[in-house]
């Protein structure tokens, strides 16, 4: 699995409660969702992840509530890979059920800078900031979590399980 | 090597004899949790996967909490989905409105948890339970839904910090600032992946309220779990509540601990968490300058008997500051009961404070006390993020019930000494 994009920065603690603000949590709808991803501290998220596709964050993304319906926002956002240098671990399991990429690489989330170009290959966990030239080696996923995340999310992948 | 409180009860439940931090194991669940928020989603995803019937309608909890009773069409709607799903499963623990609690103050009061279960919830304030000796952590919708549909969750054994207590806590100390004080030492992130277990002679000194409070904010230092030893106090709790059998775990001597911190509760202030994270902590006294427009008392973390008795104390014969808003929230309908019979919603109500039904409500600004640009609150609740209570501008200074009381009457940041 690969990504490249333009980068979206962000700093430590991005908490769940302002990647989906609580009162918009009366719905399950995905799309409705996403258009309300991240508004509380950036007001253009919605226009930047038009193009921009990677988040690069600090310290314990995704800290707080244990809402599904953050994972669910930012890849119903368009985001196709998460960085950061740590992630809240309920955050870090219901990414994975979703399907939504994420790596842990607190090298990279330090080294990249807002709006650099990074590609990233999920199977060898090698990251490189196209902008700057430089190269990250995060820990690869083993295949059957990438395997879940190449479905989509657990329940599309317990599904295929179910009727093979 | 030994095996701390947490890896015995993960070994129990995946059948294995031991088990060391970072193995996988896949364990045996003994109740799955979900509200009105998160379990819709995780209901979608059970009928995605194929499901059909839950594992065990006698080991699944739905509670409608945090919009209830409904405070919109959509919330409306969405607590509908669940009570369909528990009337079409047969759920044994689902409670409507006028039945229900807030999930984590109902559970323990009606000894659905017990020590040495292993449960899941839907809610990242699931590891309250670990006060009564379980293994509890919050997950995700979809695990949720592979719990209700196969009974079983697997886990990454974690290794632990031990957080010793020692000595005795002060007049007006409670568990609030125990827990608040060490998140502050250890940082938002100083527990993640990890469990906290508690010992030492001062937990004989907290209350089973006070554990409570202490466990349920554990995931605010990132840890997977909080967790207590069962001892007479904890007994004497459960003798009320759990008729079941169940196994109590202490750690083995010789556990491995990844860090060890002591707390001294001879030397614990009372103390307050700033804006906009739960690590930035302060003594209240040194904060009495801060100009409040609401306290809110009560909330998963703070709205049991133990809570409400001392707010009432402080209260009693004083006013809520003009133009101040206090809100008390009961966690449960015994609560509120009790409150009744005890004269305490007299007190409040002669205080000017506002005394409510049970729910999740402005903890993380659903409704009953969302605030507006530029107010600040006083809550007793367990989160100061950015736009917690409600507008981005908000901002809210955690802290205790005896801290929010003494709060709401001088109308800023106050201890009860000022007022008492």
């Amino acid at each position: 699995m690969k990504a490249q994009s333009t980068v979206i920065k962000y700093g430590d603690h991005v908490d769940t409660d302002v990647i989906i603000p609580a009162r918009y949590l009366n719905t399950t709808d995905h799309a409705e969702l996403a258009s309300h991803c991240m508004e509380d501290i950036d007001a253009d998220f919605k226009a930047k992840s038009r193009t921009r596709r990677i988040i690069v964050a600090g310290r314990n993304f995704g800290c707080g509530s244990s809402r599904e319906h953050a994972p669910i926002a930012i890849k119903a956002s368009g985001i196709e890979l998460v960085i950061a240098d740590s992630f809240a671990r309920i955050f870090y399991r219901n990414a994975i059920d979703i399907g939504l990429p994420i790596v842990e690489c607190p090298a990279a989330a330090a080294a990249i800078r807002d709006g650099d170009e990074v590609e990233a290959d999920l199977d060898s966990g090698t990251i490189t900031d196209v902008t700057t030239g430089e190269t990250f080696t995060a820990a690869p996923f083993p295949p059957f979590i990438q395997e879940i995340i190449g479905c989509g999310g657990i329940a599309n992948f317990v599904r295929k399980k179910v009727q093979a | 090597m030994g095996m701390t409180m947490t890896q015995k009860i993960l070994a129990r439940a995946a059948g294995v004899e031991s088990c060391r931090a970072g193995e996988l194991l896949m364990c045996k669940l003994d109740l799955v949790l979900g509200n009105d928020i998160t379990a819709p989603v995780a209901i979608n995803e059970f009928k995605k996967m194929g499901a059909t019937r839950v594992f065990d309608p006698a080991k699944i909890a739905l509670i409608p909490d945090h919009f209830v009773p409904n405070k919109d069409i959509k919330s409306a709607t969405m607590a509908k989905q669940m009570r369909d799903f528990a009337r079409d499963q047969q759920i044994v623990h689902y409670y409507e409105v006028g039945r229900v609690g807030i999930e984590h103050a109902l559970l323990p009061e009606q000894g659905i948890v017990a020590p040495g279960e292993v449960i899941i919830g839907a809610d990242s304030h699931t590891c309250t339970y670990g006060a009564v000796g379980a293994f509890s952590t919050g997950v995700g919708s979809t695990d949720m839904a592979v719990g209700m549909a196969t009974g079983e969750c697997w886990f990454k054994v974690p290794e632990a910090v031990k957080v010793v207590l020692k000595g005795k806590m002060k007049p007006w100390v409670s568990g609030k600032d125990v827990i608040l004080h060490l998140i502050g030492e250890i940082g938002v992130d100083g527990a993640l992946y990890q469990s906290l277990e508690f010992t030492g002679e001062g937990v004989r000194e907290i209350d089973m309220d006070g554990r409570l409070t202490i466990a349920n904010m554990a995931i605010e230092a990132g840890a997977k779990n909080g967790i207590f030893p069962v001892d007479e106090v904890c007994r004497a709790y459960l003798a009320e509540r759990v008729s079941r059998p169940y196994t109590a775990f202490e750690p083995d001597e010789d556990a491995e601990y990844a860090r060890v911190v002591e707390i001294d509760l001879d030397r614990l202030d009372m103390t307050v968490s700033l804006p906009h994270l739960p690590e930035n902590t302060r003594r209240a006294r040194d904060c009495t300058d801060l100009a409040i427009d609401q306290v809110v008392i009560g909330s998963c973390t703070n709205g049991r008997m133990a809570d409400m008795r001392v707010a009432a104390q402080i209260l009693k014969g004083h006013k809520v500051a003009p133009y101040l808003r206090c809100i008390v929230i009961p966690g449960t309908q015994q609560v509120v009961r009790t409150c009744v019979e005890e004269g305490l919603v007299d007190i409040f109500i002669d205080a000017g404070a506002i005394f409510t039904m049970p729910t999740c409500g402005p903890c993380l600004g659903g409704h009953c006390g969302v605030l507006a640009d530029g107010e600040r609150a006083v809550s007793t609740t367990n989160r100061n993020f950015v736009g917690r209570m409600g507008h981005t501008g908000s901002e809210v200074i955690l802290a205790s019930p005896a801290v929010a009381a003494a709060s709401a009457i001088m109308g800023r940041v106050a201890t009860p000494e000022e007022v008492i």
